[in-house]
C-alpha cells in the first residue's frame, strides 16, 4: 500500500524547513524529502540570516542557533581598477540581546533547523530525490514520485520548495524555463583564518561582524556584485552576475572571483587565509515580473523556487522562510476547516504573500531588474568615472579646487553626457522608488 | 598581470559523492554543438565541466559538477542538454554551503 501523509514538503532549505516545522507543530502528518546526503548538502548561501522572519517561526532560536557574527557594521563599496569609494554603517547599538542580523555557514543552520523539524514530529528523509509530482485524473496532485524502489509516496497537499531549478514545477507545465537576463550565477569560497587576525583586520571583538557588499570593475561591467563576509572563524567571499551576461562574455566565473581575491583592497583582508569549499548556485534576479503561478490543485511553491528574492536588498532566506511559513499556515487552516486543497482553497496562501513584505518589496521594485539589464553604464562607466573623481579629489597638488570640480564634471559628461546623466538619475529613481 | 587560475585546485576541496557511469546530465546532439557558434557552456559552467574539443565539439565531464543549472538554462534555445539531478545522496556534498 502507498504511504500517505497530509502533506509532502519537498527540499530541506529555508522555505522547506519554515514549512515543515510550521506543519508538524501544528500536528499535520508532514513528510520532508531531501535530495542531499544530510539536510544543507546541495545548500549555498553568501549567508546572511535576518532574525525576524526565523524568530516568527521558532521564538528562541537564539537559544542554540549555530549563527556565526552578528553584524554590527555594514560595508558598500564601489572598486574601481586599483581602488574603492564607499559608505559604512558601523552602531553599538547593533550589540543587542537580539541582533537582527547574523552571517551563517549555511549547512550549520540547515542542520539545526532539521532536527527542530524532527523534535517538532516531522518526518525527513535525506538522500531522495522526487523525480516527478503524481497528478490524479483530474490533473490534482496527489503525491510524488522518488527515485528510491517502490517510491512513490501521497499527500493530501505537496509543497515544492525545491530550489531555484524547480524542476519539477518545470515538468508539470506550472512553469517556464529561467529566462537567463531573470536569473544569476554566483560563485564563492570559505576561507578559514584566526579569527584574531579577523578581528584585527575589521576592528571586531567577541561575535561582532563586518558585512561588506561589493559593486564596480570587477563585475567586468557585467550587472552583478560581490560580497565579503566576516563568520567566527572564516571569511567568505564571492560574486554573481546575470547569466544572459556571462553568456555573452569570455570571462568564467572563477576567473571573476581570482580576479576579486587578488584586487589591491580586496586581497590584504582574505591574505593568509585557507581555501576549504568552492561553491556555485543560481540565484533568481527576475523579481515580481517573473514571479510564476504560485499554487493549484493539490500544490504549493515556496522560496527560491517561487522566485521569491529581493536582488535590491540582498534578501532571499528571509522571504524563503515566510512563504514557506505561510504556505503552511494556509494548509493547517484549511485542514482545521476541514476543506479540500482545491486551487481555490489554496488561493489564500497569495492573499497571505499579497499582504507581507514578500510581494510588497517585489512589487516596489519591479522595473529595477529590467533597467539594471538594459543600463549596463551603472556597472562599467560609474565605478571607473566616481573613482577617478575621488581620486583627483583627495590628491593634495597645486590645482585649485574650482579647477578639480569643473575636471570631474567634465569627466562625467564625456561619459555619459549631460542628458545622460539626468537620464540615469531620473531610471534610477523610478527604479527603487 | 593576469592571473591564471586552477579550477581543479578549487574543485579538489568539495566533497563528492560520485554515481560511477552514471552522469546526470548529458549532451543530446553533438552535431548540434558544432552548429553553435559561442559554445558559452564552455566559458559560463563554475566548475568547467564542457570543453571545446578538437572535433569542434563540446566534452561533458559531470564529475566536478557543482549542480547550479546555468548550461540548462544558457543552452535552452538549442535545448541540446538534458539536465537532470544526481540520484539521491549522490553528487556535490556541500561542507559548509
Amino acid at each position: 500500500m502507498v504511504e500517505k501523509f497530509d502533506a509532502i514538503v519537498i527540499g530541506a532549505g529555508p522555505s522547506g524547513n519554515a514549512a515543515a516545522y510550521t506543519l508538524a507543530k501544528q500536528g499535520l502528518s508532514v513528510l520532508q524529502l531531501e535530495r542531499g546526503e544530510y539536510p544543507g548538502a546541495k545548500n549555498v548561501q553568501g549567508g546572511i540570516m535576518y532574525a525576524a522572519e526565523l524568530e516568527k517561526i521558532i521564538p528562541d532560536f537564539r537559544d542554540d542557533c549555530p549563527t556565526e557574527r552578528h553584524i554590527i557594521e555594514q560595508r558598500i563599496w564601489l572598486l574601481g581598477d586599483d581602488n574603492y569609494i564607499g559608505t559604512n554603517y558601523r552602531s553599538d547599538a547593533f550589540n543587542t540581546e537580539t541582533p537582527n542580523r547574523y552571517t551563517i555557514i549555511r549547512a550549520n543552520i540547515d542542520k539545526w533547523f532539521s532536527e527542530k523539524i524532527r523534535e517538532a514530529g516531522g518526518l525527513q528523509i535525506c538522500e531522495t530525490t522526487v523525480t516527478e509530482l503524481i497528478h490524479d485524473a483530474a490533473g490534482k496532485v496527489i503525491g510524488v514520485r522518488t527515485d528510491r524502489e517502490g517510491g512513490e509516496i501521497h499527500a493530501d497537499v505537496v509543497i515544492m520548495a525545491d530550489g531555484v531549478n524547480a524542476l519539477l514545477a518545470k515538468r508539470s507545465g506550472y512553469q517556464k524555463e529561467l529566462a537567463p537576463e531573470n536569473v544569476a550565477l554566483a560563485v564563492k569560497e570559505i576561507l578559514f583564518i584566526d579569527p584574531e587576525l579577523i578581528q584585527q583586520r575589521f576592528g571586531l571583538k567577541g561575535d561582532e561582524g563586518v558585512v561588506i557588499e561589493i559593486m564596480g570593475k570587477v563585475t567586468k561591467g557585467m550587472v552583478g556584485t560581490a560580497f565579503l563576509y566576516t563568520n567566527k572563524e572564516s571569511l567568505t567571499i564571492g560574486i554573481g552576475c546575470l547569466i544572459s551576461d556571462f553568456k555573452q562574455g569570455s570571462v568564467p566565473p572563477y576567473k571573476m572571483l581570482e580576479d576579486l581575491k587578488n584586487h589591491p583592497v580586496i586581497k590584504p583582508l582574505i591574505e593568509g587565509a585557507e581555501m576549504k569549499e568552492y561553491a556555485a548556485h543560481m540565484i533568481p534576479e527576475g523579481g515580481y515580473k517573473a514571479v510564476p503561478q504560485l499554487f493549484g490543485d493539490g500544490w504549493m511553491v515556496v522560496g527560491d523556487a517561487a522566485h521569491f528574492n529581493n536582488a535590491a536588498h540582498r534578501e532571499g532566506s528571509n522571504l524563503a522562510m515566510a512563504s514557506g511559513r505561510m504556505a503552511a499556515e494556509t494548509v493547517a487552516e484549511l485542514k482545521k476547516a476541514g476543506k479540500p486543497f482545491s486551487a481555490a482553497n489554496l488561493a489564500a496562501y497569495k492573499a497571505r504573500l499579497d499582504d507581507s513584505f514578500v510581494m510588497k518589496d517585489l512589487k516596489k521594485y519591479l522595473n529595477l531588474p529590467g533597467i539594471m539589464h538594459e543600463n549596463k553604464q551603472f556597472f562599467g562607466a560609474y565605478p571607473d568615472t566616481l573613482t577617478a573623481a575621488a581620486h583627483n579629489w583627495f590628491t593634495v597638488d597645486s590645482v585649485d579646487k574650482r579647477t578639480k570640480e569643473k575636471e570631474i564634471m567634465k569627466s562625467f559628461v564625456k561619459k555619459r553626457s549631460v542628458l545622460g546623466l539626468v537620464g540615469d538619475a531620473i531610471k534610477l529613481v523610478r527604479a527603487v522608488r | 598581470m593576469s592571473i591564471v587560475v586552477k579550477i581543479e585546485e578549487k574543485l579538489y576541496q568539495n566533497r563528492y559523492i560520485v554515481d560511477e557511469s552514471r552522469p546526470h546530465i548529458r549532451i543530446r546532439s553533438e552535431a548540434e554543438c558544432k552548429t553553435c557558434t559561442s559554445q558559452a557552456c564552455t566559458v559560463c559552467c563554475p566548475a568547467a565541466c564542457y570543453s571545446k574539443n578538437e572535433a569542434g565539439t563540446v566534452t561533458l565531464v559531470t564529475d566536478g559538477c557543482l549542480e547550479c543549472g546555468t548550461c540548462r538554462v544558457i543552452c535552452q534555445d538549442k535545448e541540446n542538454i538534458q539536465w537532470d539531478y544526481p540520484r539521491g545522496g549522490y553528487g556535490i556534498s556541500y561542507k559548509f554551503g
